[in-house]
């Protein structure tokens, strides 16, 4: 199988000097094409910070890490770019641009890719709108949606652009049981269908049920794999 | 991204972003449209001051014009020899010369009995040195003694000339010298003089009796046709005493226009409105783009991590510039416009609304607004989503 994040004795820090608090602690791991790996463990363990330098928000300078055959330790802007716009991103808050519709929201994922027609990015979203189950809901505004809703849309987002890789970092913190739980069965039938990495950060157990494979960090070290 | 793409998509965030929140949209078009109608005002006046400073001046007609190299603008002339313009007769292209003689005097309120200061021309009525039909018309009445003609155009505080001469009254006086009214021409009022009026050189000297006819102003000097006026603007350079200036008719105007402009503090005034209006519009507009940035970072941090890069954050502030301007500039023009109607009714100045003022107007307020958003995009790092997340 095909890997797609390679990660190797990855180590991280946030400070300086005495102040040094050191965050990931030797990770290595990897992650293959297709596979659905949550991430859980205690508030401060490393979990988003893991994410961040993944999806090329944050910059690390130990270590290697590999994604999508890039190599993001002490990488530039253009390099972090690229692999940025292979990758679907859904954040904890929903993190829609309140001024747009919903279907305007998940065409801004196609607006980077200049091959599409404003017809064609318009039906594509509206296309990963209706498999969401919000085809009826393509011109609402977020403030018109539910919180349910609105992190279906971000789903949307993150996957209309049909990524090699989708980073989700707690996606159901904010929604109820039952919302946050149709949420990520979505996330992982439309994965499935296309052979999307999902890597999860999550310290939601009702969802563990949807990994292929449950990571823990403790204190920046992953206890088991 | 590339083509329209580039600047279309940031361009149409920003403006679906700006019409979102329409409470703070008007809010930011009153502050370019406010700078707007500040800096159209002061143009307006700087425009008008001189061209009424040159309402004069626009009216005499003539080739060649010799006045005091000491003189600063007309209005304040500094006189010369009548023998000086008469030597200009010896150059054979010219076909006449004539003397104009001015002086500001009170003219007394025939209503009122107030005075206020206007100014007086003299010259003799058949020059037509003045291409004003009033003073034309009048040539021969002009001739008779101690007859005036009015300027329609002075300030209202002169009486309802027009009126009066209708109703029969027309006897007041002029620097304490009775004379009587026999019409009104239409010149123009300007900085210098609330009022103006026309009388022969004969009566000049019995209003001003301290003046004589050997002591000129101004020197209008008319060629024959047909003959380079340049040419003789040099030949008679070399025949007159250095310290005349022989202007031509264009360059008699830039010489007043420049006094007002320089010499004058008023053209600085203005100058300086002008600036201030801009600086209060720049901080409104990069007010609004920094709140905006302040108010959106979690937005653009969403979007940079999608993969947008940094650039296309910028565009987005520059386009919402762009509208910005646009969006106040346009009811800023139509309300200047309606403010200069207003303007020349109220102190009878000519202020028209020019396509070249609106056209650098317009400039202004674009680079207003363009120099705001480049201040206010140093604001765009506080997107980082490392720091979100």
């Amino acid at each position: 199988m095909l890997t797609v994040i390679e990660v190797d004795r990855l180590n991280f820090s946030f400070g300086r000097g005495v102040l040094t608090q050191s965050v990931l602690k030797n990770i290595t791991i990897s992650i293959h094409q297709g596979e659905i790996v949550l991430i859980t463990g205690p508030s401060g363990s490393g979990k988003t910070t893991f994410l961040t330098i993944i999806g090329g928000l944050r910059q690390a300078f130990y270590g290697s890490v590999i994604v999508l055959n890039q190599q993001l330790i002490n990488s530039n802007e253009q390099t972090k770019i690229k692999v940025r716009q292979q990758i679907g991103y859904i954040f904890q808050q929903h993190n829609l641009l309140k001024s747009l519709t919903a279907l305007q929201n998940v065409s801004m994922t196609l607006e980077m890719h200049n091959a599409m027609t404003e017809r064609q990015r318009l039906d594509r979203a509206a296309e990963m709108l209706e498999a969401v189950g919000l085809g009826n809901r393509l011109d609402y505004k977020p403030e018109q949606l539910s919180g349910g809703q609105r992190q279906r849309v971000s789903i949307a987002r993150a996957l209309v652009g049909k990524p090699k890789i989708v980073l989700a970092d707690e996606p159901t913190a904010s929604l109820d049981k039952q919302s946050g739980y149709e949420a990520v069965s979505i996330l992982k039938r439309l994965a499935k269908e296309s052979q999307t990495t999902i890597l999860l950060v999550t310290h939601d157990y009702r969802i563990l049920d949807v990994a292929d494979r449950v990571v823990e960090l403790e204190d920046g070290i992953i206890k088991n794999s | 991204m590339n083509g329209m793409a580039w600047f279309y998509f940031p361009a149409r965030l920003a403006w679906r972003q700006l019409v979102f929140d329409r409470t703070k949209l008007i809010a930011a078009t009153s502050g370019v449209l406010f700078a707007c109608v500040l800096v159209f005002m002061q143009l307006g006046f700087k425009d008008s001051l001189y061209a009424s400073a040159a309402s004069a001046p626009v009216k005499l007609s003539g080739d060649l014009f010799l006045m005091h190299k000491q003189s600063e603008a007309i209005w304040r002339p500094v006189k010369f020899k009548r023998s000086e313009l008469m030597r200009a007769l010896g150059n054979p292209a010219v076909a006449g010369v004539y003397p104009l003689y001015l002086g500001l005097a009170p003219f007394k309120n025939m209503e009122t009995q107030v005075k206020r200061t206007l100014m007086v021309y003299g010259f003799d009525p058949d020059s037509q040195i003045f291409n004003v039909e009033g003073i034309k018309n009048k040539r021969i009445e002009m001739q008779l003694k101690d007859t005036v003609l009015f300027d329609e155009y002075s300030r209202p505080e002169f009486g309802p000339i027009r009126q009066l001469l209708d109703a029969g009254r027309n006897k007041t006086e002029i620097n304490d010298y009775k004379i009587t009214l026999i019409g009104t021409f239409r010149l123009g009022v300007s900085f210098a003089a609330d009022g103006n009026v026309a009388t022969s050189d004969l009566n000049f000297m019995r209003i001003f009796p301290n003046r004589n006819h050997s002591d000129i102003d101004l020197g209008v000097i008319k060629l024959h046709p047909g003959i380079s006026v340049t040419q003789t603007q040099i030949e008679l350079g070399n025949q007159l005493n250095e310290f005349i200036n022989i202007f031509t008719y264009e360059e008699l105007l830039q010489h007043e226009m420049d006094y007002w402009a320089n010499m004058a503090p008023i053209g600085f005034i203005f100058g300086f409105g002008t600036i201030m209006g801009l600086v209060v519009g720049l901080v409104i507009v990069y007010q609004i783009l920094f709140t905006d940035i302040a108010n959106l970072r979690n937005e653009f941090a969403t979007l940079k991590a999608m993969g947008y890069e940094h650039g296309y954050f910028i565009r987005v502030v520059f386009a919402s510039a762009f509208f910005l301007a646009v969006l106040g500039f346009i009811p800023g023009y139509a309300l200047s416009i309606g403010l200069y109607q207003l303007a020349e009714s109220q102190i009878f100045m000519p202020m028209p609304m020019t396509f070249s003022k609106g056209a650098t107007v317009f400039m202004f307020i674009l680079s207003m607004c363009a120099l705001a958003g480049f201040l206010a995009i140093r604001k765009l790092r506080v997107a980082n989503p490392a720091d979100m997340f």
